[in-house]
């Protein structure tokens, strides 16, 4: 494996010791040895789709943070945390936990009493086969679209790190994540997840404790920080006040409504992505509590990715810079920062395990979309509209072809990466296209019984085509971004959370006022999908230590404190 | 904090990782303190492999005697 490895380095920014690629190989070899375990365990649907409903909290809870942490969440966000500072942080705090609980105690019982297997089956049993067929089509597309931005991220950090060839990387993890997924399914998957997990702390959480020992404690590093940079780079919300006064471009409202209060509630609530990893719950109270978990975590995961970003800024000796600049000039990009922190602090051993951190946060993202992608097409694509009358084996051998057509549908994506400019700026406008009318219509389709079928397909169709068509406006005429974006300083990601803004609001009116024009569904119809026609059952006779409400609201009071500590 | 049936449990592998990755970092760890090398990294005075290495080792070995399959805690 080493003289493999060896020879394909070439110029690269660190370089392997055998003891570095033991750690590596070893991962490799568990990963694939728990998939041929737990073959023997995924042999109907209900087992290779939903992983037998019967996850713990503790399990749904981590795989449901971990199919998150991927290529972009460990390096893309590392990289914007040099970018843009610590404002990064609010895409795991207001960018995630209200959503994270949120999904915990109002929506998971709807999901989890009508025994979906899906967010696109849900939409099937409130408003019918073509809002199923769009979101389950448009889901299909995207989770494709986002593997393949994976496996690039991947074979590009590989690439700049290692020296390893980009075709060799793409192809060794996809080819890994098709094996363990097909086969051993979703719980393949899971159990891999949380692994990663595991990893990508134990490989990660050095840099911050040695980088805040170099930098001589988190208050030299603010003053190192403003002294190369500037002083809003270390505050989360005290430069939001204006679009020109913080290093993102943005104004708070639309962190507030277009991050908080859109995408992360469309992404952490309808993403079936995470939201599969909660189905398999094993009862009610973990399906609530798996979030709740997720959420108290996420809060953490700001140490591994944002502080590295940060400590970069403060200490790297050298000055990054954006992708583009840097492929010209052959110097370092933004989204080199955590493996030069890596290569800075790690020798022999640590930098194998942080290597294979990175490797295992991109592989349970890609195998996360892979799951997902395979669940959706299955179940709500191929069933309904191909072939209704297969038998559970049937479906499962559909299920086990469409992994591995999967993987390579995501190869050939992650080659048409290759030549897109920005990753982050891509999955972001993919993001807004989809993600933010769905959760429009998931949420009045739960909240609102008044919303008929043909207000949930015709709300989710024109917040769709809204969403692609401002996109494609400012890519054509960029000063249409002060229309978009209520400001010319506006920066990509202050775009997108505009953009999913508006085509948010573009669902939600199309479907009331379609709704309103259109013949109610009946009350009996509703029962056990809309808010008072659902009797939701009692948490068993438990604590209050052990209620979900309870330590939603413990998540939620230590989220306002870290977002007043770092104003 | 398991999952179901008469298998394996999760954690048991997660011991069997941190483990093996812990002893080998650790032993990388006290090599280089052995055989200095040429060019070490940032810190490297404060021997993060031995510490770090050994912190995993005892976690993962508590949490392969833990949730070890004879257990019969899943």
């Amino acid at each position: 494996m080493t003289l493999a490895f060896a020879a394909l380095t070439s110029n690269s920014l660190v370089h392997l010791s055998p003891v570095d690629t033991a750690i590596i190989a070893f991962y490799f070899l568990l990963v694939l040895a728990i998939g041929f375990y737990l073959k023997g365990r995924a042999n109907t649907g209900e087992d290779f789709f939903m992983a037998g409903r019967e996850m713990t909290a503790w399990v749904a809870g981590l795989s449901f943070l971990s199919a998150n942490l991927g290529a972009l969440e460990l390096m893309g966000w590392a990289g914007s945390a040099y970018q843009y500072g610590i404002l990064a942080t609010h895409w795991y705090w207001i960018g995630a936990i209200p959503a994270m609980l949120f999904l915990a105690l109002v929506m998971m019982p709807f999901y989890y009493i009508s025994k979906t297997h899906s967010v696109p089956g849900y939409l099937k049993l409130r408003f019918g086969e073509p809002s199923r067929a769009l979101s389950a089509i448009s889901f299909a597309f995207m989770t494709v679209l986002m593997s393949g931005v994976n496996m690039f991220a991947m074979a590009k950090v590989m690439q700049i790190v290692l020296g390893w060839d980009i075709n060799f990387s793409i192809w060794v993890s996809s080819l890994t994540v098709a094996v363990y997924v097909t086969l051993g399914g979703l719980r393949s998957a899971i159990f891999n997840e949380v692994l990663q997990f595991f990893l990508i702390w134990a490989g990660a959480l050095l840099i911050p404790i040695l980088g805040l020992y170099e930098a001589g404690g988190w208050s030299h590093l603010k003053v190192l920080i403003t002294q190369r940079a500037s002083e809003q780079y270390v505050h989360l919300w005290a430069g939001l006040g204006s679009f020109s006064n913080n290093p993102m471009g943005i104004h708070w409202t639309g962190i507030v409504f277009g991050l908080g209060a859109v995408i992360s509630m469309g992404y952490w609530t309808t993403d079936f992505l995470v939201v599969q990893r909660i189905l398999a719950a094993k009862d009610m109270r973990s399906a609530e509590m798996a979030p709740i978990i997720g959420a108290g975590f996420k809060m953490l995961v700001p140490i591994i990715v944002v502080l590295p970003g940060l400590l970069g800024l403060g200490v790297l000796p050298m000055k990054l810079v954006p992708e583009s600049v840097a492929t010209v000039t052959h110097g370092y990009s933004y989204n080199d920062v955590l493996p030069l922190m890596l290569a800075r602090y790690c020798g022999p051993g640590l930098l194998g395990l942080g290597i294979t951190a990175l490797i295992a946060g991109f592989m349970s993202g890609m195998a996360g979309n892979v799951s997902a992608f395979t669940t959706v097409w299955t179940y709500d694509i191929y069933r309904p509209l191909i072939n209704s009358k297969g038998s559970d084996h049937h479906y499962v051998n559909m299920g086990r072809w469409t992994t591995v057509i999967g993987v390579l549908i995501s190869v050939g994506t992650a080659y048409l990466v290759m030549r897109s400019a920005s990753i982050m700026d891509y999955v972001q406008a993919l993001f807004s296209f989809f993600i933010a009318p769905l959760f429009g219509t998931v949420i009045l389709g739960m909240l609102w019984k008044r919303a008929t079928g043909p207000g949930g397909f015709w709300g989710l169709l024109c917040g769709t085509l809204s969403s692609v068509s401002m996109w494609a406006w400012v890519k054509v005429d960029p000063t249409a971004l002060r229309y978009v974006a209520l400001s010319p300083d506006a920066k990509a990601l202050a775009q997108d959370m505009y953009q999913a803004l508006w085509s948010f609001l573009v669902c939600v009116i199309v479907t009331v006022v379609v709704s309103l024009a259109t013949k109610p569904i009946p009350d009996i119809q509703l029962k056990g999908l809309v808010y008072g026609q659902t009797e939701i059952p009692p948490i068993e006779d438990v604590p209050l230590y052990k209620k979900p409400v309870f330590w939603a609201g413990v998540a939620g009071a230590v989220f306002v404190v870290l977002n007043i500590i770092f104003w | 904090m398991t999952t179901t049936g008469r298998s394996v449990s999760i954690w048991f592998f997660i011991g069997l990782s941190l483990l093996v990755n812990g002893v080998i970092i650790l032993g990388a760890g006290i090599y280089e303190i052995a055989h200095p090398p040429e060019f070490p990294v940032v810190l490297f005075q404060l021997h993060a492999s031995v510490w770090w290495g050994a912190l995993l080792t005892l976690l993962g070995g508590f949490y392969c005697w833990h949730y070890r399959p004879s257990a019969g805690s899943d």
